[in-house]
Order: C-alpha cells, then structure tokens, then sequence
C-alpha cells in the first residue's frame, strides 16, 4: 500500500497532507469503481445483445423514472460528502494559528528571496523547525507566481497587486521542493528552491549564525554555489550561449558596451554595481529585467560572485 | 448517385466562396478546421519530444512557451469550438430538422469567413514575434510581455464573433425551420445539444471579447484595468477570462455527448432511454456551466468563501453529466449492436470521458485541487474531457455522416485497426500525466527533474502510437473520397430525417418535403412477437 502511495504522491510531509491524501485516495476508489462499472456494462451489453446474436431482446423500457432517480440522487449525495470532505481540508490549511513563525516571502522572475523576523535574509532556500507551525506571507514584484510544495500538498499564488498567505506545519525532517506552478516566463521552470525541515535547536543555532553560508569556503567555490543559488543560471549562461542576459563566459575585464552608448570596462566596480544596482548600467542589447540583489548579498557574498565571474574564461 | 447533389450541382472555386448553401459552408469549415487540427496536432508533437529528456531537447525556453501557447490556442479557438457545431453541425442540423437550410445563410458565410480572418490573424502572430503567454493570457504576464499578443487578442475577438452567429444561426433555425410535425421531443438529441452550446454561444462569447479588448486597451493605450502598476487588479482579468472560459468548455463538450446521443441509438437500433433526461440534462449543464468559473481560480487568492461556493456549484454538474452516461450505457441494453466505425468511437468516447469526467471530481473538491492545480493532473483532465470527448466524439460523428457528406463509405479493417491505435495511443499518452501531476510536476514547464522522466518518455511514445492512428484515419476518409463503394442513403439504419434523402443530399436538401409522426428513436422492433413467442416455445 505505501509503495503505491509513492507511486501516486510524493511522501506526505506535513499536517494537512494526510486529509488530502486520504481523500485523494477515497476519490480514487471511487473513480475505479464507476469506471469499472460503466466499462463491465459496456462490454457485457456490446457481447450480449451483438448482432445476430441468439438472445431474448423483447421490448426495452425507453425510460424508468425509480431507476433515473436512483442514478441521479447517488451521485448527488455522493458529491455533497466530497464537497465538505473537500471543504474541511481546504479550511484547515487557510487558517493559519496564531503563534505561527512568520516569513515574508518575496517572489519574482525567477527566484524567490525570504525574509525572517530577525532580518535574516536568503534566496531559494529556508530553514524552518519540524513541528511548529511556520506561515508565509507572500508578494510579487512582477507577474503572478505560485508557490508550491508537492510534498506538503499546498499551494497559493503570489500576486503583485496584494499579500497573499500560506501556512504549514512540517512532519517529516529532510528537504522539500518549493516549485512555481503559475506560468512567468521563461525561467519558469527553473524557479526552484528547497524547505529545509530540521529539529528545534538546529533551526536556532542556524538562525543565529546569520545562516553560515559559505563559511570556510574558497571565494571561487563559494561564489559558484552563489550563482545556482541565487538564480543568477536562469539568465547568466558560463558557456557563452545568450539568455536573458550576458553570459559571464570570458566577460572580466573586456570593454562592453552599454545600451546608453557608453563603453565601460567589466572590472571589479562594474561587476559590483550591475549585481546592486543593475537597471542603471545595461549592456547594449538586453533589457533592463535583472532585480536589484542589494541588501541580499554581503561583502564577502559579491566577493565571491566576482571572484566567479573572474573564473569563466 | 442518381441527380445533382449539392457538391456536383455547380463547379468552380466562385460557387463555393459565394456558397449560401448550410452544407458547403460546412464542407468548408470542415476542412479549415481540420486543417487547424492537423497544425496544433504537429505543436502538439513538438511538445511531447521536447519533454523526452528533463532539459533541452531540440528548442530553447522561449520557443517552448510559444509552441504550447500556440498549441492551446490553435486547438481551443480554430479546432474544438467551430469544429462540431460549425462544421458537422452545419451540415446536418437543417437536415435533422427537415429544413432546406438554417435561418440566416448569409449570416452563416459571415461566420466562416470571420473564423478565416480570425485564424490568419492568428497564424500571423507566427511571423511577427509569436506568443508566449499560454493561451490563457494572464495578466499582468500578458500585459507586460513582447511578441504579437495585440494580434491574437484581436483574433480570439473576431473568432469569438464567427462563434456568435453560428450560435444565433441554430437557434433560430431549431426555433423556426423545424419539419411539419416535428415538435420539441421529436427532435434529435444532437438538435438538442447544438440548441444548449448555442446559447452559451451567444451568452458567454461577449464577455471574452469585452475581456480581450480590455487587454487590448490596456497593452496600447496603457489603460488600467488588470496591471497593478497601473492601477488594475490582474485577478480581475482571470475572473473576466473564466466567466467565458469555463462556460466555453461545455460550448466543446455538449456537441460532442450531442454525437454520441446519436450514434448509440442507431448502432443499438434501440429508442435512446431517458430521452428527455438527455435533452434536459444539456439545457442544464448549460445552466450551472455559467455560475462555476471561480474553480480556476480556489489559489488565486480569491476569498475562501467565493471557492466554497464555487465548488459546491462545480459538484452540481457532475449530476446532469452522470446521467447522460447511464443514459447511453442503459440504451445498449436488449439491443442489437453493431460495431461499426462510429459506434467503436461512441464506446470510446464513453470510456475516455467517464475517466476525465470522474478525475474532474479530484479538481472540484477544494482540498485535493491545492495540490493539483495547475499540475500535469490537469492536463491530463483536460485532455481526457476534450480530446477523449470531444475529439472522440467529433470522429465519431465524422465516420457517421462521412458517407451522408460525401457519398462514399470507408474502409472499415482501416477504421478498426486506427480506432486501436488511437485508444492505445490517447492512454499512453495521458494517463501517464495524471501520474506525473499528483506526483507534483507543475504545467508548462520547459525543464523538469529528472525523476519525471520516465513518465515523460511514456507520453511521448504514446503521443507517437496517437499520431499514427489519426495519420490512418486522414488516410482511409481521404482515399475514401476517390474510390467506390459508393454509399447508399441510409448506411446505418437511421431514423432521422438526414437518411431520408440521398447521399450525398440534393442542394435543397429534400426532394418532397418531410412530414414528422414519430420520434427520432423509433426503431423497428427488433423481433417479432411471432418470433418470441416461438423462441420461448
């Protein structure tokens, strides 16, 4: 049984997931009972009653009210036990309780960047603890996203125009997809990130370490791991091959050419200023698209982006 | 065949451009539409063998998103909703009716030549810069993205008006050409179907294009009305969109049940059971499918409430369709049953709709579609409910009035072997999604993790075996258009008015006009009861 689980979902790994499943489930017997039924009369009444074939046919009623009636009146009863089936689920995973940890969770072309009540900032990965209850509070800089975690069975849009909530309690230690599932672009299917779901202490010694990333790390290596992590491959090939924007493929100290006619050298200060302040000086030829990653990246962080950047020869 | 008949009464490309008659302009919708089919088919194939591997296959991201946006689109606006009513429906509606032609002829060119400026529109977008915002449209995505979505906005409004006045055309033709003594419960169930779909025709149809000119306005003029940084809510626009959309989705559906309310009936030659539960069941469905849009939308944001009630509402329509279904299986019972090409599609349709009818109910209730939505779960559901019904049911119909259309019957092994192919093929390709959706793989992705892919392989083989089937059948119907036997004017054992006359049909469709006194289910009783009463002896 909980190997075909697996097959059909992914392992439930927080609080409403197993409502939903147990009616996903229930919905799926249901539905392989009334195919079962409608395919066996077809195929018994299209064999029975062929042509030429030597059976009692007499006259067929053209109408039975007791049996329409029937078939009717199941099905609506049935629905209306889905329907508050359905309803209950939804309104438990709406609510969010009150002493939830609340993280503000920022989504745009194609990353997503949280926030936690101590200022602690990342992109396309949290933390949270195993068992409490953790709510997102969600907006847009652009177009519409989704977010999406398969194995928590949630799902809510992420609009420009308001906040829009999610809320979770995790079960299961381990790390969880977040996906986006409302179409933006063409990054869409790569604005990936990860829910790290950890015990109590760990969470806190995290949190208080300002989340240690890269600690001990070589600036190059680091600086790689930055640029998956980030987001910076959905636009920024290393092979030269043209995205969004340019690729970083023998990019450091080359003359560019920016879209104000200007030529700049691709040095160090220009590397750093297009990471904090990229619509100002665009290369000629692409949009000014690329968000801002100021205040998201510490020194040593852009450091270790150059130092990168540096690297693609 | 003895006499002129609607194709041979006059030649030459002017007697078909300036046609009034309702049965070239189905002839001639009929291979637009196909034509249409046969493009979004090859996008559609495109798609499937991009997804064979998790990352790039054969084209970049943005190639991606326009083939799927063009794929919807082309199958949604120039295939599924002209394709029965304003093909096959044209056609045979005024001869089910007993009618020399529809009510409006000139209005019914109008409509096939504002679906022909529509389409080039459409295709235009091809040239100048494409479309990249699925055939949804949503904004603030829409409004803030290149390409030629200005020119497929203005489309999908012309298209929308080829849909109007066909809409208008059936229903003042059901309401007034109707047969001396034809009255509302002598008439077809496919009559029926097309009167439920043409009035959502006309009632939904005008929200779309009001909604596709806002978007219009708003890309051009810079108007505010859904983009937030203008002022605009962009949920509104999903509202506005679905309050069209989702009624659209039974102006594609009901044509197709109204087919196979035709076809089991003949090929059982038994009366249909439950005929006013059918009949009403459309006009219903037609009812509850305006009041249900808000289930597109229970994560948009909308309040809590609003989705409680719609999907209470959705769960009402499962009720009508329900009964449709034992109404066809019920009408099989005690009959005699020939498994001919439109029968095998009719059982088809059956099978493949109950699975897309029934994983509806997994989309409808609230907490199972957080996790599914806009999952493959759902194009999977879809395509169940559009291909595996409509699609279905259009072939169905097609092997049905084939021979009423244009006089020649088709090979019937080459019918079974691709009918096979097809079934196969449709299973392969779909089911495998339903999988891979409640699995968590979001739509409209250009990469995907590699677990996925084995499930992606499947669909795209299967797409492969589907597309072999459907090859055959353009084959046979076209070869059947050169090569005898030639049909005689009733093939199935019809009751219906369309059997009385030749095939194909003189220009004015009937030689005398019909006189109704019966209903069209009237079958000859099947035996005797000289010959039951000596079975039981």
């Amino acid at each position: 049984m909980s190997r075909l689980r697996e097959l059909l979902m992914p392992a439930a790994a927080s609080t409403v997931a197993r409502d939903v499943d147990s009616l996903f489930y229930f919905l799926l017997g249901l539905s392989a009972f009334f195919f079962l039924l409608i395919a066996a009369l077809t195929a018994w009444f299209v064999i029975r009653y062929r042509q030429g074939s030597r059976v009692r046919r007499g006259a067929a009623p053209t109408h039975n009210t007791a049996l329409e009636l029937l078939w009717s009146l199941i099905p609506l009863a049935l629905v209306i036990v889905i329907f508050f089936w359905g309803f209950h689920g939804y309104i438990s995973a709406a609510v969010p309780p009150a002493d939830a940890l609340e993280i503000k969770v920022v989504a745009k072309k194609w990353l997503w960047q949280f926030e936690y009540p101590n200022g602690l900032r990342t992109v396309n990965e949290i933390r949270v603890p195993v068992g409490k209850p953790v709510k997102l509070v969600m907006i847009s800089e652009d177009v519409i996203h989704s977010f999406y975690v398969p194995s928590f069975r949630i799902k809510q849009d992420v609009l420009p125009s308001r906040y829009t909530q999610l809320w979770f309690e995790v079960t299961e230690p381990g790390a969880h997809r977040i996906l986006c599932t409302e179409y933006c672009g063409r990054g869409h299917s790569d604005m990936l990130g990860v829910i790290h779901a950890v015990s109590d202490e760990e969470y806190r010694s995290w949190l208080e370490s300002g989340g240690g990333l890269g600690e001990g790390m070589p600036l190059v290596e680091f600086g790689r791991l930055l640029y998956t992590r980030y987001g910076c491959e959905v636009c920024h090939s290393l092979d030269g091959s043209r995205l969004e924007g340019p690729s970083f493929k023998g990019i450091f100290g080359k003359p560019v050419r920016l879209s104000d006619g200007r030529t700049v050298t691709a040095d160090e200060d220009y590397l750093r200023r297009s990471i904090l302040q990229p619509q100002t000086e665009v290369v000629a030829g692409y949009q000014p698209v690329m968000p801002t990653f100021q205040g998201l990246l510490g020194e040593r962080e852009i450091n270790a982006l150059i130092e990168f950047i540096k690297e693609q020869k | 065949m003895t006499g002129a008949n609607y194709l041979t009464e006059t030649r030459g490309l002017r007697s078909w451009l300036f046609t009034l008659d309702h049965k070239r302009i189905g002839v001639m919708y009929l291979w637009s539409t196909l034509l249409a089919f046969f493009l979004g088919g090859v996008l559609a194939m495109l798609i499937r063998l991009e997804l064979i591997t998790p990352q790039k296959t054969l084209m970049d991201a943005d190639t991606y998103n326009k083939v799927f946006t063009l794929h919807g689109a082309v199958m949604i606006f120039l295939f599924i909703i002209p394709s029965i009513p304003a093909a096959l429906g044209n056609f045979v509606l005024p001869l089910l009716l007993g009618a020399k032609d529809v009510a409006f002829p000139r209005l019914n060119l109008a409509s096939y030549y504002l679906y022909v400026a529509g389409a080039i529109m459409a295709l235009a977008s091809l040239v100048t810069g494409g479309i990249d915002t699925g055939w949804t449209f949503y904004t603030p995505y829409s409004t803030s993205t290149g390409g030629a979505v200005n020119l497929v906005t203005l489309a999908v409004f012309v298209l929308g008006f080829s849909s109007i006045f066909t809409g208008i055309n059936f229903i003042a033709t059901t309401h007034k050409l109707r047969a001396p003594g034809m009255n509302w419960f002598r008439m077809p169930l496919f009559v029926w179907g097309m009167y439920a779909t043409a009035i959502i025709q006309i009632l939904a149809t005008p929200v779309l294009g009001i909604t596709v000119l806002l978007l219009f306005l708003e890309r051009v003029f810079g108007v505010g009305i859904f983009d937030p940084k203008l002022g605009g809510d962009p949920v509104l626009f999903q509202h506005f969109f679905w309050f069209y959309s989702h009624p659209a989705v039974y102006i594609m559906i009901l044509p197709g049940m109204a087919i196979i309310s035709e076809v089991i009936p003949v090929f059982s030659q038994r009366p249909i059971f439950g005929y006013r539960a059918i009949a009403f069941s459309s006009v219903a469905i037609a009812g509850v499918s305006f009041l249900v849009w808000g289930h597109h939308m229970f994560v948009s944001g909308q309040s809590v409430l609003a989705s409680a009630i719609f999907s209470f509402l959705t769960f009402l329509v499962a009720i009508p369709s329900a009964v449709k279904v034992f109404n066809w299986v019920a009408t099989m019972y005690k009959g005699s049953i020939r498994l001919q090409a439109p029968m095998i599609y009719a059982i088809t349709f059956l099978l493949l709709f109950a699975i897309g009818g029934l994983t509806g109910l997994f989309l409808g209730s609230l907490a199972t579609d957080v996790h599914l939505h806009d999952t493959y779960f759902v194009v999977a559901h879809f395509h169940y409910v559009m291909m595996g019904g409509t699609f279905i049911a259009f072939l169905a119909g097609l092997h049905y009035w084939w021979p009423k259309m244009f006089g020649r019957m088709y090979s019937e092994t080459a019918a079974r072997v691709a009918a096979a192919l097809v079934f196969i093929g449709f299973n392969a390709t779909f089911l495998s999604q339903f999988v891979l959706g409640s699995r968590g793989m979001p739509r409209r992705y250009y990469n995907y993790l590699p677990e996925f892919q084995a499930l992606h392989v499947l669909s795209t083989v299967g797409s492969w075996v589907l597309a072999l089937g459907l090859l055959i059948v353009a084959g046979y119907l076209l070869a059947s258009l050169r090569r005898k036997p030639e049909a005689p004017p009733n093939p199935w054992g019809g009751m219906t008015l369309e059997w009385q006359t030749t095939s194909p049909p003189p220009t004015h469709n009937f030689l005398e006009q019909p006189v109704v006194d019966r209903g069209p289910y009237d079958f000859p009783p099947l035996e005797t009861e000289e010959e039951t009463v000596a079975r039981s002896a």
